[in-house]
């Protein structure tokens, strides 16, 4: 017979740690003689069998735990919670909460979510992505000097300060939106989780240096145009998980990395050039995931091709009747390129920002096209896009 | 369809849970149980000789009194059911590790703590055990009663912990305590390790039963009692109420557990031979 000599250890001091291990190793029905000298191992040992449904059997003066039925009844109707290598083609919402590829105990409630299909969610870069996300976090306190010598004069300031403004507006509809899928999607996908997490911090470091540049020399922040958060509001309202994804960040962050590279190209002082550099890495990631992804869903599903594009044509008819792109950011973005207001640069600055919008149409119709839109309708959809550019 | 009734005391608001619980699994085997929860075991008790339900989920206390009362009305109860961990319980009788007490027999003149006034497993059988030692509890040894629950016979373990407490803060010379609970509060601290001493303790005694009153339906009651002994912890369904309700399966009730608490509920006059409450002081 097994043997568990607990020497002076209690059980109200660890000693079922031993016991449990040894019972483990015989079958139900067996037993297992328990020898140790703790002054009340015999009563503790007949409240732990009895809590545990296990017997003990002290007859001959020798300690013997009977093993009972009820721990391997417990994980009798066991599963694993999938494969921890790769991601289950359907993650069944019994599995909870519990770790990708863990055996998980029958019973408990279902996970309340919405998105447990692999191809909803799904793209082969994700992992990828999300190492390249993790190692390159910044801190926002060191990743900017802060303390960079500025002579912006005060007109270009505020065209900094209104851009900023509405930087920070759009980082926030880019902040609650993977927020919100991310409530919605089955943990087993893990890698889309955790990508969807970073993006969230992501935007949430965006927030903050784009404040502080704004409220580096000034007391006020600039102004939210009507039309420019309905824009936003179209996107925080849009459900699907793949729509959301493309409409965010394969046509709005796509076209934001452009106008942040922009703003990098015509910056007038170091924080400016540092943020909008930083925040510009950062998205490019969240718009190569919104890319894959949907070229997954699209790859797997031809005809999803008409479902997006009609999202486009929604929220253009949505957004028909708005002014889109407030003046003030516009005219801030020429001021911005032109450095001045010499009618000459002036000119300059409204050819960059004109050349900017080539650019970011440039640039949609490339995803759209990777994505599977034929050229022709990849320029059509391009055209639709918001004048908010997210 | 006859629906049959039982009673379970709310001690806690588990209680809910588990009979809800309960309740839904058999209506899924086509049985109807409904259940009415008191605050306390005697009128439960009255209740169930009364004929006002079917079932009581009874504590031993309980159970002693149904059955005293059904027989001064020349009828019967019957304990149906209860739990695997319903068998076989023990009580300690705690000192201090570095206390000069040896044996029971030392306790004379010392200061004893117990559970609350109607506390089969911390109160009344120990004290009787005590008494059967030889330890005169009218005299000079002074029982120190830790009332938390009362009406709950004992099934609040607040009232132990209090004592275990006072024991460990020197405040108590003893302290009786059921072998479950010397266990759980050495786990959860409240007794540090090493920190007590057990210097006796009672003969093994059974703890709840399902109990039949004299009026319920035998064949409606032996169908609920099948169904509850085919409950198998391997069910994930209902092995949370389980669980929750502290076992891993039913046993067929058995009353010979209940000899020794007869005898402490008759030296206490807790209950006369008819089942009336006889306990100075108890206001369930």
């Amino acid at each position: 017979m097994t043997t568990c000599d607990l020497e002076d250890l209690g059980l109200d001091e660890g000693g079922h740690l031993p016991l449990s291990r040894a019972l483990a190793g015989v079958p139900a029905g067996t037993g297992v003689a328990v020898r140790g000298s703790h002054p009340a191992l015999a009563l503790h040992l007949g409240a732990w069998c009895r809590a545990k449904g296990h017997r003990l059997d002290s007859t001959g003066g020798v300690l013997r735990v009977v093993r009972g039925t009820a721990d391997g009844d417990r994980w009798a109707g066991a599963v694993r919670a999938g494969d921890a290598a790769r991601p289950a083609e359907h993650a069944a919402p019994a599995w909870g909460l519990a770790a990708r590829g863990a055996l998980v105990e029958a019973g408990g409630p279902p996970l309340s979510v919405d998105w447990v299909d692999r191809d909803l969610v799904w793209a082969d870069v994700a992992p990828r992505l999300y190492a390249n996300a993790s190692a390159a976090q910044w801190d926002p306190a060191t990743a900017v000097d802060w303390t960079a010598r500025s002579d912006v004069p005060p007109d270009i300031e505020d065209a900094v300060v209104q851009v900023m403004t509405y930087l920070v507006e759009n980082e926030q509809a880019a902040l609650v939106i993977p927020a919100r899928l991310l409530s919605r999607l089955h943990p087993h996908f893990r890698e889309v989780m955790q990508l969807l997490a970073v993006q969230v911090a992501d935007e949430a470091r965006h927030v903050e240096v784009f404040t502080r540049r704004a409220l580096l020399h000034r007391e006020a922040l600039g102004r939210s145009g009507a039309g420019g958060r309905a824009s936003l509001q179209t996107l925080v309202g849009e459900h699907d998980f793949t729509m959301a994804s493309f409409l965010l960040s394969v046509l709005g962050e796509g076209t934001f990395v452009d106008l942040l590279r922009f703003l990098n190209l015509h910056a007038p002082d170091a924080v400016t050039a540092d943020v909008t550099r930083l925040a510009a890495r950062d998205e490019a990631r969240h718009v190569a995931f919104g890319v894959a992804h949907t070229a997954h869903v699209a790859h797997t599903d031809p005809s999803f091709l008409g479902t997006l594009r009609a999202a486009v044509e929604r929220r253009h008819s949505a957004l028909a009747q708005t002014a889109g792109l407030n003046q003030e950011v516009f005219d801030s973005l020429v001021l911005l390129a032109a450095g001045s207001w010499a009618p000459s640069a002036i000119k300059r600055g409204w050819a960059a920002v004109q050349d900017l919008q080539r650019g970011m149409d440039e640039g949609r119709r490339r995803r759209l096209a990777y994505i599977g839109f034929p050229d022709d309708e990849a320029a059509e959809i391009s055209a639709l896009h918001t004048r908010n550019f997210m | 369809m006859t629906t049959l009734l039982l009673g379970a005391v709310a001690y806690d608001p588990k209680v809910v849970t588990i009979w809800e619980g309960f309740r839904a699994w058999l209506r899924r085997s086509d049985f109807d149980l409904d259940f009415v929860l008191y605050s306390h075991y005697e009128r439960q008790v009255e209740d169930l000789l009364d004929g006002r339900i079917d079932v009581a989920w009874n504590s031993p206390l309980a159970w002693v009194r149904a059955r005293r009362m059904a027989e001064a009305r020349g009828g019967a109860v019957r304990a149906v059911l209860m739990r695997d961990t319903d068998r076989d319980l023990v009580t300690a009788v705690a000192v201090r590790a570095d206390s000069d007490l040896q044996s029971l027999a030392d306790l004379a003149g010392r200061t004893i703590g117990v559970g609350a006034i109607d506390s089969p497993q911390a109160t009344l059988l120990p004290l009787s055990h005590l008494r059967a030692a030889g330890v005169d509890l009218d005299g000079p040894a002074h029982v120190r009663r830790f009332d938390v629950g009362v009406g709950l016979h004992g099934d609040h373990i607040g009232g132990e912990r209090d004592a275990a407490a006072a024991l460990v803060a020197g405040r108590l010379d003893a302290a009786c305590l059921t072998d479950g609970n010397l266990l759980l509060f050495g786990q959860e601290g409240t007794l540090p390790a090493g920190s007590v001493r057990v210097i006796g303790q009672t003969p093994a005694f059974d703890h709840c039963n399902m109990t039949a009153g004299p009026r319920a339906d035998a064949a409606l009651v032996e169908r609920f009692a099948d169904l509850l002994l085919a409950m198998s912890y391997a069910d994930e369904q209902v092995r949370p109420l389980l669980d929750l309700e502290g076992l891993t399966r039913w046993l067929p009730g058995r009353t010979e557990g209940y000899a020794a608490l007869e005898r402490a509920v008759d030296e206490s006059g807790f209950y006369d031979s008819e089942g009336r409450i006889g306990a100075r002081g108890y206001r369930p």
